[in-house]
């Protein structure tokens, strides 16, 4: 597989692209587990759901 | 299941933790597939191998636009049917669709320097993708701004609505104006302009790239259910410690009524 000679621009695109997804899953994955951390902090402190379930419940 | 049994955040929570293994894997796969594709198809007989970008730069594209349609339909699930999931669904898509969008921007204009010689020229479809990538962060910026949530997702929707109206401007902006970048080759009239080696790995990326959405959206809409309840029993604690004694005057009645209740 051949670039040619504009191969720093076809490499370049794929590169952002792919750091740019990776940031983004990475945002997700580290929001999730801080407010699962928050929630589970709150719950041992006593504050929990009108409903009494886990709020980390998820099934 | 019917989206009045999602207005449910825990039902939809469920089905979440369900659903977003299965969609991972699925976006794993078709993107390894497409990219492969992508790799062995063959060189343009204009652009060379630059045309390899076409295959990360038009489902980025397509995402940008797609994203603020789905941000528009929730807009109206919060303003017109006041769904408890809408404006959850809108503020999680916001971010994504700004990555996408900046990935289109950026993966064009480094696909136009060597084909046009420039990497901007302020043209309608260039300058009207611009104006959607400053949208998704004026909306990210407004959501930020505004404590209250459902006060910050009336004001979101309806500037997600007005926005709105560039989608079309940016589709049929090469129709309607001189522009650099190049017409519709893939859905137009009369069927695609594009050879099957190159469309076929194109729509295997475009498939994978939507699937990515689906999945992060999903998620980002789960982080962003369990934010709220953060917040309700942030709020719940700080009324603890500020009325103490209304608070436990509360949970006595409450006990009461259930205690009446069960009997």
């Amino acid at each position: 597989m051949s670039l040619g000679p504009y191969a720093s621009f076809i490499v370049t695109s794929y590169a952002a692209a792919a750091l740019v997804i990776v940031i983004l899953i990475g945002w997700v994955m580290l929001d999730y587990r801080s407010q699962t951390q928050r929630l589970r902090e709150l719950e041992q402190r006593g504050i929990t759901r009108r409903s009494g379930r886990s709020a980390t419940e998820l099934q | 299941m019917t989206l009045i049994d999602l207005a449910n955040p825990t039902r939809f929570l469920a089905l979440t933790a369900r659903v977003l293994p299965w969609l991972a894997a699925a976006t794993i796969i078709l993107l390894a597939i497409g990219l492969y594709q992508a790799a062995y198809a063959p060189d343009d007989y204009q652009q060379g191998a630059t045309v390899k970008i076409m295959f990360i730069h038009v489902p980025n594209a397509w995402l940008s636009m797609f994203v603020w349609g789905v941000m528009s339909i929730a807009s109206l699930g919060t303003l017109v049917w006041r769904h408890p999931l809408a404006d959850v669904a809108a503020k999680a898509a916001a971010p994504i669709g700004a990555a996408f969008t900046f990935l289109a921007l950026l993966t064009g204009s480094l696909w136009g320097r060597p084909m046009w010689g420039t990497y901007w020229e302020w043209d309608a479809r260039l300058t009207s993708v611009l104006i959607l990538f400053l949208m998704y962060l004026g909306l990210m910026a407004l959501w930020r701004a505004v404590d209250d949530p459902s006060r910050a997702a009336r004001a979101a929707a309806v500037l997600t609505l007005v926005g709105a109206i560039n989608l079309p401007i940016i589709k049929f902006s090469v129709d309607w104006w001189n522009t650099l970048h190049q017409p519709a080759s893939v859905m137009r009239m009369g069927g695609s302009a594009l050879d099957k080696s190159f469309l076929i790995p194109l729509l295997v990326m475009a498939i994978a790239f939507t699937l990515l959405f689906l999945t992060l959206h999903l998620a980002a809409m789960r982080n962003e259910i369990l934010r709220r309840r953060v917040r309700s029993l942030q709020m719940m604690q700080a009324s603890r410690i500020a009325f103490p004694k209304e608070m436990a005057a509360g949970s006595r009645d409450d006990s009461a009524s259930k205690e009446a209740g069960a009997a």
